[in-house]
């Protein structure tokens, strides 16, 4: 039995301009993503992966079509509601880490728990939750760094784990290692694979193949529609 | 996010940029010192000179001559003459006192001692009472004395100090001009009230000052005429009655009705009145003014909030991407920017009170901080903050993630 869809989008389409000026980023695009699952999106650019990312990530709303997020019709929820499930719901990994400057990791890690709505937890609880996935990712030794003093790998940790730390249903990844060195590079991408092992749903933007073969999956896009959908030979997960 | 985290954000952001924050907080600051000070001084100005009209002596009546130029000599004609003084004091019921004063300068000698140009200050017997004076040693001349033209003296303090030192002056000769005068009193310490020194003056009779040293050329034209009746009422509550019976009583002596009456009565309730509608459009004025300080630096606040938020568009988007609401953004700006106008309102009121205090005791001018001054600045200082602040805060919500995020 096929495992629970945690995405599925049916005709997504986003629509730029007006009149003559109408250009299609997104064209009809109806994908599924299951729970547990690990997939790559790539295409060149102008072919829309990124307003997909932004519509899959919660960030914008399409023109027309329908998304599932979590069994949840999303599609029609306003900036709050949107913005409550971004909290709960998506953890984000950028290409530049996109941590806040002159914060420590650590209140790196906290903010989305501020910003948590449902589950109310006290300073103390924020802090342990938050040392717990700074731990994971391998950094309990730099939580009272800023991010200008930790290194491109470092600070894409710290993003991991800011990510992570509200156990989002979605981790929304958007060329991680696009910023690093390839041995720093190597490391997010096997944290990527252990969190993936632990049953994380993943999806990924990125340019390179070599990248896109760690994945189940890879959807590939051209022109706002999906060119190909091709599998990389490796088992799903459950 | 609750208060205290959106506080501590605020604050942060602040002390980020210590001396713009500093520099943007300067109008506020201006402005609401502008506000204590200025209404402490107007405060201290109002109480020295309600001191001074109540020090005049209290329950007081002034009836002032409005002189009328006639005739084809010019001359002045009309106004009041030194018997209406007497005629009131007999005539109107509820006086406890009526004083006409005329004062004169000479060169007095006594004990060795010279002293050039003193003030003379002729006047009637009740003189002490109607104006809040109180005899130290020895007596007051008394009616008797003022309509016989006695040659008696009555010293201010620091004047009997300086003529005669320690030694008891009752009884000593003094050489006004060419007159000798017996001193048989001395008054006790007044201190200044407003710019006049009442104990350095030598008082007599007024009889004595018309006839002896009051000779110039303006006087003769003068007469017997007076410009200030003071009268002295036993109980506040007559006083229309009385005011009432003074004018027909002077406009009956006057031969005149009373729409074209040559005096005027006015009570020190007119002065203090005046006085008071006078100090309250130099306030409403000052109002004006800090209001005017108050919005520019409000101004200031938003343009800084301003670029603020352009600065912090990353910052914003981050935040959007992890799960703050349009108005979690809204109230950390807010905050911010309130936050600016409250520490500026606070800077503002310790500069404030701490300049009028500096203000008043380097000028010697009396300085009264008034607690709802402080209080009116720095509220109009908070509502200047979340009025100029809305703006900025509002961008800042509105702004679009996806946009924000990939602001450099």
């Amino acid at each position: 039995m096929a495992a629970r869809a945690i995405i599925e989008t049916k005709d997504l389409t986003q629509i730029y301009g007006m009149g003559d000026a109408r250009v299609a980023a997104l064209d009809g695009v109806s994908i599924s993503v299951h729970e547990g699952e690990f997939v790559a999106i790539m295409g060149p650019s102008g072919s829309g992966k990124s307003t997909l990312m932004n519509i899959l990530g919660c960030l914008s709303r399409p023109t027309s079509g329908g998304y599932f997020l979590d069994d949840e019709d999303v599609s029609g929820l306003d900036k709050v509601e949107l913005a409550a499930i971004r909290n709960k719901k998506i953890g984000y990994i950028f290409q530049s880490y996109n941590l806040l400057s002159r914060t420590t990791a650590l209140d790196n890690v906290i903010l989305p728990l501020q910003y948590d709505r449902v589950t109310e937890r006290s300073t103390e609880e924020r802090k342990k939750v938050a040392m717990k996935v700074l731990e994971m990712v391998g950094l309990s030794d730099r939580v009272e760094h800023q991010p200008q003093e930790l290194s491109g790998g470092q600070q894409q940790r710290v993003a991991i784990a800011r990510a992570l730390v509200n156990n989002p249903v979605l981790i929304m990844a958007d060329e991680p290692t696009g910023n690093l060195d390839s041995k720093s590079g190597a490391e997010i991408m096997q944290l990527l694979h252990d969190l993936h092992d632990e049953g994380a749903t993943i999806v990924m933007v990125t340019h390179s193949n070599e990248i896109a073969s760690h994945t189940e999956r890879t959807i590939h896009l051209l022109d706002g529609k999906i060119d190909k959908i091709v599998g990389n030979g490796k088992k799903a997960k459950k | 996010m609750n208060s205290s985290e959106v506080f501590n954000i605020a604050w942060a952001a602040i002390l980020k940029n210590k001396v713009r924050s500093l520099l943007t907080m300067l109008g506020i600051i201006i402005g609401v010192a502008a506000v204590i000070v200025m209404v402490a001084i107007s405060a201290g100005t109002e109480a020295t000179i309600n001191e001074e009209i109540n020090s005049l002596g209290a329950n007081l009546v002034f009836v002032q001559s409005t002189f009328t130029r006639g005739g084809a000599s010019g001359l002045p004609e009309g106004g009041l003459v030194y018997d209406d003084a007497a005629a009131i004091a007999e005539g109107v019921d509820g006086v406890s006192g009526v004083v006409v004063e005329q004062s004169a300068s000479q060169t007095i000698k006594a004990n060795g001692v010279v002293l050039d140009a003193v003030t003379l200050l002729g006047s009637t017997a009740d003189f002490p009472s109607v104006r809040d004076m109180s005899i130290e040693d020895g007596r007051y001349f008394n009616d008797l004395e003022v309509d016989r033209n006695q040659k008696v003296a009555v010293l201010g303090s620091s004047l009997a100090e300086e003529l005669f030192g320690e030694a008891d002056p009752i009884g000593q000769d003094i050489t006004v001009g060419t007159t000798r005068l017996v001193v048989i009193g001395v008054l006790e310490e007044k201190g200044l009230v407003g710019d006049v020194d009442y104990d350095s003056r030598l008082y007599m009779p007024i009889s004595v000052v018309l006839d002896k040293f009051t000779q110039s050329q303006f006087s003769r034209i003068m007469g017997d005429r007076v410009r200030l009746i003071y009268v002295e009422v036993e109980d506040q509550e007559n006083l229309d009655n009385i005011i009432l019976q003074i004018q027909l009583l002077l406009a009956k002596r006057h031969d005149l009705p009373l729409e074209e009456a040559d005096f005027t009565v006015t009570t020190q309730q007119d002065i203090i009145g005046t006085q008071e509608a006078t100090t309250a459009a130099f306030r409403s004025l000052l109002g004006w003014v800090a209001g005017v300080s108050l919005i520019v630096g409000g101004i200031g606040i938003m343009n800084i909030m301003l670029v603020s938020v352009t600065e912090r568009t990353r910052e914003i988007g981050i935040r959007q991407s992890i799960g703050a609401t349009p108005s979690d953004i809204r109230w950390q700006f807010l905050t911010e920017a309130l936050l600016l106008s409250l520490v500026g309102g606070l800077l503002g009121v310790i500069f404030g009170v701490g300049g009028a205090w500096i203000f008043g005791s380097a000028s010697g001018m009396r300085t009264v901080v008034v607690t709802e001054s402080i209080v009116l600045a720095f509220s109009s200082a908070a509502l200047v903050g979340a009025f100029f602040g809305f703006y900025p805060a509002n961008k800042a919500a509105e702004l679009d993630p996806i946009e924000a995020l990939r602001h450099e």
